[in-house]
């Protein structure tokens, strides 16, 4: 027990003297899930715009196979872009294995579908006359996507923040692309993995710490988004 | 000019417009009439090209817009303008909503700023501009629509139910505004309404929609009076639908028998002629006993059967041997002293009576 309340108090030491590896792991932690987050969303509320709009033969089936992909493992995601990139893969020669831009992919493929689903509520969210408004107005078919979509754009935005939590917190992908290099690929999940297997409680509860106040962070937003 | 001929639509398999044709003049107030669900929506909405028929044309200046790309659809949809039943107002200000339409246009800033005051101006919310949509009640929501609709001057304003949500006193405002707009823009208003009283105020002509079908198209005073169906007839407020036949004729006089009872009512109609009578409760008047002073050929008397209060009014069915129906104001009701199962007197102009031949005997 007291070895418990040591390592908090040595964590919270860790923190307010802004230990450098500390700081280190979560800046790299922050960088890599938010480009994930990004470059995400320049690809899911695209796609998300493109299915709500377009009638197409299979679209309920797309859309199921997008939701189910919500839950899709971590793990699963991190095999499948292991195998991409690794030396044997299709893009091995990109050399991007154990690297930050290889858990960037990892991530994007894991947030992808979560955030084109979100994409897809939020623009179902706007009501059939808001649409038949904008369009009787004269807009052509691109003048009522950008419309609609900016009239959705806090839902899309909540559907924003939630990939990125769902990025932030998970391990699995992180840890077989990245593959916990200290100083280049470690981040807070793979290190807290690290560490406490490895017996260095004060970090790791450092580190939790830190990735709970990103995850509250995270969801104060989303709840400051949703109140708009 | 906007032409329908022979316009189907179905939704799945239920058939909601069923070989509808009609033609709207330039200039015109158009008034479609008729219960919720019966097509008045959809009609607009072909119009505006929001909808796609089954089969039939719809021209627009003589154009079948049912054949045309997309791209000439925006540029013949671009000098309409349509408000919804709901009024949806998107994110921001009135001004962003009331510029919309022009943005779309591609119109400059200066021209856009200019044009929005103008039409707020026109619909009683002129320094709105700044306030955002989504905090306005109702009925200046839909004052905001309307100005949303008319900032782009189109030669077409197309009206869904434009007061079925608001309050008498905003449909009192927007009533007026849409008499306004016709008469300083000499736009085509094409406007659709449950409420028959509406129609009235507003419309040059009348199309009542029951089920899908135009009954009747026509101005409101012959639509009213002289409805060519049983269903156009309950529809605006015809109560009293007697089936008889004429046994006597003189000089566009007919006697007509209805089960028993003599009535008089103009019409032409030839002794033997099978015929349907359509009344109007205000036409029937009724008065207190022994103080005869109308010059009405129809006097009868007869007893309440049905007292039903509406509001002001109270409303008569009284038996003369057929039953007819009256309303009365709640002061009348009392000043002459009607109960049910009493006995009155009530007496009908001829020419107030709707003679109508009967095809099917």
């Amino acid at each position: 027990m007291n070895e418990i309340v040591d390592g908090i108090n040595q964590a919270i030491q860790l923190i307010v003297s802004m230990n450098p590896e500390v700081m280190e792991i979560t800046a790299r932690s922050l960088y890599i899930s938010l480009s994930a987050t990004l470059v995400a969303s320049l690809i899911a509320i695209p796609i998300g715009g493109f299915i709500h709009f377009k009638e197409f033969g299979g679209k309920r089936g797309l859309i199921t196979v997008i939701q189910a992909l919500y839950a899709l493992p971590t793990v699963l995601a991190g095999l499948l872009i292991w195998l991409l990139l690794s030396r044997a893969g299709p893009f091995g020669f990109l050399g991007l294995l154990f690297t930050p831009t290889g858990m960037i992919i990892g991530q994007i493929v894991l947030i992808v579908p979560l955030m084109t689903g979100m994409t897809l509520i939020a623009l179902s969210g706007v009501s059939q006359t808001k649409q038949d408004t904008v369009i009787s107005l004269g807009a052509t078919s691109l003048q009522t996507i950008i419309t609609i979509v900016k009239e959705a754009r806090f839902a899309i935005l909540g559907g924003t923040i939630l990939g990125f939590g769902r990025a932030i917190s998970e391990v699995g992908a992180a840890m077989m692309i990245g593959g916990n290099i200290r100083g280049y690929t470690r981040v807070l999940t793979t290190a807290i993995a690290l560490e406490t297997s490895i017996g260095d409680l004060p970090l790791s509860i450092a580190l939790g710490i830190i990735l709970l106040l990103i995850a509250l962070l995270v969801t104060g937003l989303l709840f400051l988004v949703q109140e708009r | 000019m906007i032409e329908f001929e022979q316009v189907v639509v179905n939704f799945g398999e239920k058939r909601v417009l069923k070989d509808v044709s009609f033609s709207v003049s330039d200039g015109e107030i158009f008034t479609f009439i008729g219960p919720s669900g019966s097509g008045k929506t959809t009609i607009l909405r072909l119009i505006d090209m929001l909808e796609r028929p089954k089969s039939g044309k719809i021209l627009i200046d003589g154009t079948n817009v049912t054949k045309i790309h997309d791209r000439e659809k925006i540029r013949v949809r671009r000098r309409m303008s349509m408000v919804f039943q709901k009024p949806s107002p998107l994110r921001g200000t009135v001004y962003s909503n009331v510029a919309m339409g022009l943005q779309f246009r591609k119109v400059s800033a200066d021209e856009i700023s200019r044009r929005v005051s103008e039409s707020l101006e026109m619909v009683g919310l002129g320094g709105y501009e700044k306030r955002k949509a989504l905090t306005l009640s109702g009925g200046e929501m839909q004052r905001v629509a309307i100005a949303r609709a008319i900032t782009t001057k189109p030669e077409v304003l197309l009206l869904d139910e434009p007061t079925a949500n608001l309050d008498p006193g905003s449909t009192e405002t927007i009533e007026s505004m849409i008499g306004g707009l016709r008469d300083r823009l000499g736009i085509t208003v094409i406007l659709s309404t449950h409420d028959m009283v509406q129609g009235q105020r507003l419309a040059d002509r009348i199309a009542v929609v029951i089920d899908g079908r135009i009954g009747q198209i026509g101005t409101s005073k012959e639509i009213f009076y002289k409805p060519m169906t049983h269903a156009v007839a309950r529809m605006v407020g015809v109560e009293d639908i007697l089936d008889g036949v004429v046994t006597e004729n003189e000089a566009g006089l007919a006697a007509i028998d209805v089960n028993g009872v003599l009535i008089t009512a103009c019409s032409t109609a030839s002794s033997g002629t099978p015929v349907t009578l359509y009344m109007r409760p205000e036409d029937i008047t009724i008065y207190e006993k022994d103080n005869i002073r109308s010059s009405a050929r129809n006097k009868f008397t007869g007893r309440i059967t049905e007292v039903i209060p509406i509001g002001p009014m109270v409303r008569l069915k009284v038996d003369v041997g057929v039953k007819l129906t009256a309303v009365v104001t709640q002061r009348s009701f009392e000043e002459l002293g009607l109960a049910l199962e009493k006995d009155t007197e009530l007496t009908f102009k001829a020419s107030a009576i709707h003679v109508v031949e009967r095809k099917e005997v």
